[in-house]
């Protein structure tokens, strides 16, 4: 036996993604590369209207019908809900619809061709009802769509005393923002496939980022008891909060189809249905008011934020809530108070889109502060240094912040890395002349890692981490991989804790039936939450095998397998979990909104260089630096990944991608005609981290994910607005936009 | 999902991929993507949106880059097709696979397949590109994951590796 003890250090390196070579290889396993022995294809007819009762459904009698399986509502053994929060949103629509595309009716059959003519063949005659689109028609409530007042939820947050601060205003700055829905576009399409016979019940694989959230859907659906109900997820081809709640839609319709027809079913989406049929990022409307004395600080202030949830209500009480916690941004308010809502319209329901709300608020905000800065005659720079929250002092939740951070400081390095001043300076010179015109613009905000409030207590989430007789590790979790780097880092955290190399530690497949219950794979939470448990649970292993005689530390990897092995020979199985336990003196009133909202919060300030050429119309950016504090880096290369992904998603999100509406469908369900930003789009990101200290997340890591997704917009909406001079406050601002913003600004009088 | 033509009849078709020679007996409007993924099980071609718009589905054909879901199958008759599954050399990695890992150019891994092929193309006729010719190669291969910045990293660095 070798003497030599291996301690190697994983975690804040680059190790080599996991699955890396399966995925440049093209071995990598996605739900659409599966098949099975008698599988059939399963299709969708889905609401042409976007509001109606339906009076027929009849079937072309040139096709023979015999051959297909065919499931309405009525073959919903259980609830016709997909359970989620409120389980409002039906499987399949009985008697009525309330968005276009809502599901209606399933068909499945051997031949996808014969499917596909199938699905135009079914004629669905319906009574229309009137139907509402934006959320102010919800408001006037001329049609009640949903519950008494198509409000899905409401949140008031309230701090100090806001009507004092009114009289004591230097100034008092009011603005409205508003930001467009978004579409995940990740690059593989949602599908499923699912068995069924009545000694194993339903089995599904998906690409989706939530077993459990299925399997809870297919529960209730199907009337089956857990141990009847098994998911997998399979490599997932991208997902972005897309993959969060409409993939429990998705296989529940193949587990129909799987049951009715008694054999394997595939439900693949082509481009035009995943992109008009599920979800997307919410839009918004956010109204701010704000006090403001003569040297830029904030006194206080009211904001309104309003976020359009579609036809039901699903996650937009969660989504609300992020954005509501969010609205504030990274700013000391001694006086607030937060309204907002999520209300309903005739589109299909919005959903998870990384950053979860926050984007929408945190845009306005932080265009809200160049505006404050405006009107105060201070810069964009100067207002927000006046008003960064500081230790000690408390968020709009009356969280007090007990990290050690230093936004000044950020700020101050974001600057420099930039080389703001100069730029602004020179760009003020060059503007003066010739039709490209320059801007810099900054965004400042934070980013909450875990689930909000009490969300993490109520989720309990369990971790397992195994010692196999063959001398590797184990994890047991439902958080799942689909690029973010989930089965890199959590590898990393146990191989760390167990001073094993990395290449020792392995993953299980997410699977139900194998794994416990280590909670969605949202919110920011992996690292920092699931990462934790991970680390307790690996810890167990060590101690279990320490305790027990069979190693003493410091131990070789060789002596460690033995260690697993005599353990497995005695005990059968050497296993270790670890449940969430909350930290202690942590308070949250879900009642009032007050308290800590969340463990650890990242916090960024991110600045913008555009160029708008006005002949053309069009922004590009040309330089932009993310500079952020998450944590301790758990691996430079994915977080890296992570940063620069989102900074894209949020360029896209300000300037290309742009849902074109039509009576509550979307008119541009393709890559042709939706675009997102390509290679030749993206000026290099220049992105930095500080690490400031945390005790949170395991090894101090905070999240990172969603945090990205906060700053572009109004980082490239800033400096478009400091390019050309005139005011723009929503997202998408597309080349049509600053056109007529320009035509009408600088028109002759006459003209305008 | 298949989305074939099935007008006219099956007939037989012979073709190269990855170096061996294949016969598949398929639709003559049938997409090479389906003709790969379904007869031949080359699954590591992926379709992200079946109208050319996103080159999840690129391979080579001749040492063109095409995308396959635009491709029938017919016109691949008596080509060279090269797909993902062809790069490695045994358990040896292509010097941009290897490239794509090192410098983290893969994230969610469905574009990869095309990326890389996409690059291959790049490098064949281009052996030490300079960032924007990079960047306007790929232009017609669509990550949703890496803003593709570490993907334009791994192509330089497979260029120098190469040179």
């Amino acid at each position: 036996m070798s003497q030599e003890t291996v301690v190697q250090k994983s975690v804040g390196k680059s190790v080599p993604r996991k699955e890396g070579h399966d995925k440049v290889t093209g071995a990598a396993r996605y739900v659409d590369d599966m098949t099975l022995p008698g599988l059939i294809y399963g299709a969708t007819v889905r609401s042409q209207i976007p509001r109606g009762v339906i009076k027929t459904i009849s079937f072309d009698p040139s096709i023979d019908w015999t051959e297909f399986a065919i499931v309405t509502a009525r073959d919903i053994a259980g609830k016709n809900c997909i359970a989620l929060i409120g389980d409002d949103q039906p499987c399949l629509a009985d008697g009525r619809v309330n968005h276009p595309e809502e599901p209606i009716l399933l068909l499945a059959h051997e031949n996808p061709n014969l499917l596909r003519k199938a699905i135009s063949a079914v004629a669905i005659e319906y009574e229309p009802l009137p139907a509402i689109f934006t959320i102010e028609e919800s408001e006037e409530k001329s049609q009640v769509i949903w519950g008494a007042d198509n409000i899905f939820k409401t949140f008031l947050i309230n701090k100090g005393d806001v009507e004092s601060v009114w009289a004591k205003a230097d100034y008092i700055v009011e603005g409205e923002y508003r930001t467009g829905a978004q579409e995940q576009l990740y690059i593989e399409n949602n599908g499923m496939i699912a068995t069924f016979d009545r000694e194993h019940g339903i089995t599904v694989w998906g690409s989706l980022q939530c077993p459990y959230y299925v399997h809870k859907a297919l529960m209730a659906l199907c009337s089956l008891p857990e141990d009847k109900v098994r998911i997998v997820q399979m490599e997932t081809g991208g997902a972005f909060g897309g993959k969060e709640d409409y993939p429990s839609m998705i296989a529940a319709h193949a587990a129909l189809l799987a049951m009715k027809s008694e054999r394997p079913v595939k439900i693949i989406y082509d481009r035009m249905e995943d992109m008009t049929a599920t979800t997307k990022r919410h839009p918004s409307r956010t109204r701010h008011r704000t006090a403001v004395r003569k040297d830029g600080k904030i006194l206080g202030g009211e904001i309104e934020f309003t976020i359009d949830g579609g036809a039901y209500a699903t996650l937009s009480s969660v989504v609300l809530s992020r954005g509501t916690i969010h609205a504030g941004g990274p700013y000391e308010w001694p006086n607030i108070r937060i309204r907002s809502k999520a209300v309903a319209t005739n589109a299909p329901p919005h959903g998870a889109f990384r950053g979860f709300g926050a984007p929408q608020s945190l845009f306005a905000m932080e265009r809200h502060m160049d505006r404050i800065a405006q009107v105060v005659g201070l810069s964009p720079v100067e207002v927000r240094r006046r008003n960064f929250l500081k230790p000690g002092q408390s968020t709009t939740t009356e969280q007090v912040v007990r990290e050690e951070i230093d936004l000044e400081k950020l700020l101050e390095r974001a600057l420099q890395l930039s080389d703001y001043a100069n730029k602004k300076a020179r760009f003020a010179r060059e503007n003066e002349a010739g039709q490209i015109k320059r801007g810099v613009g900054i965004a400042a905000f934070l980013h909450g890692a875990g689930f909000t409030g009490s969300g993490e207590r109520y989720l309990a989430s369990v971790v397992g981490v195994e010692g196999c007789v063959d001398g590797t590790v184990r994890l047991l979790v439902s958080s799942t991989e689909f690029g973010q780097g989930t089965n890199t880092v959590l590898c990393q955290i146990a191989a760390e804790v167990l001073e094993l190399t990395y290449e020792n530690v392995h993953i299980a497949q997410p699977d139900t039936a194998q794994v416990p219950n280590s909670g969605p794979t949202v919110a920011s939470r992996t690292a920092m939450v699931v990462g934790n448990l991970v680390r307790s649970a690996a810890l167990g292993i060590k101690q279990t095998l320490i305790a027990g005689g069979k190693l003493s530390t410091p131990y070789s990897a060789e002596e460690f397998g033995d260690a697993c092995r005599k353990y497995v020979a005695e005990h059968g199985q050497l296993r270790s979990f670890a449940r969430y336990d909350p930290p202690p003196n942590v308070f949250w009133d879900d009642e009032n909104y007050r308290g800590e909202a969340y463990a650890a919060y990242a916090w960024a300030v991110y600045v913008a260089e555009v160029a708008v050429d006005l002949s053309t119309y069009s922004v590009t950016v040309e330089d932009f630096v993310a500079l952020q504090e998450v944590g301790k880096v758990l691996h430079p290369l994915l977080a890296k990944g992570q940063i620069v992904g989102g900074v894209a998603q949020g360029i896209g999100f300000a300037l290309y991608e742009k849902v074109v509406w039509q009576n509550g469908r979307m008119q541009n369900g393709q890559m042709t005609n939706y675009i997102m930003p390509t290679s030749a789009d993206m000026p290099s990101i220049r992105v930095y981290f500080e690490e400031m200290g945390n005790v949170h997340g395991a090894y101090g890591a905070k999240g990172i994910g969603e945090l990205p997704m906060d700053g572009p917009a109004p980082a490239i909406v800033n400096a478009t607005v400091d390019a050309v001079g005139i005011e723009f406050d929503f997202v998408p601002l597309m080349p049509e936009d600053i056109f007529e913003a320009v035509s009408q600004t600088f028109a002759p009088a006459g003209e305008r | 999902m298949n989305h074939s033509s099935e007008h006219g009849d099956r007939c037989k078709l012979s073709f190269n991929v990855n170096g061996k020679s294949v016969e598949v007996c398929v639709f003559p409007m049938e997409r090479l993507l389906d003709v790969l993924r379904h007869e031949l099980e080359l699954t590591g071609t992926k379709e992200g949106c079946g109208e050319g718009e996103c080159g999840s589905c690129a391979v080579l054909m001749n040492g063109v880059l095409v995308n396959s879901c635009l491709i029938p199958a017919l016109q691949a008759a008596d080509s060279n097709v090269t797909t993902i599954e062809g790069l490695a050399d045994g358990p040896r990695l292509s010097a941009l696979q290897k490239a794509f890992l090192d410098c983290g150019g893969a994230q969610c891994g469905i574009c990869t397949p095309g990326m890389i092929l996409a690059s291959q193309q790049l490098l064949d006729k281009n052996p030490s590109p300079g960032t924007d010719e990079i960047r306007e190669a790929l232009a017609g291969n669509l990550c949703r994951c890496t803003g593709y910045m570490q993907i334009v990293e791994g192509v330089a660095q497979a260029a120098r590796v190469k040179s």
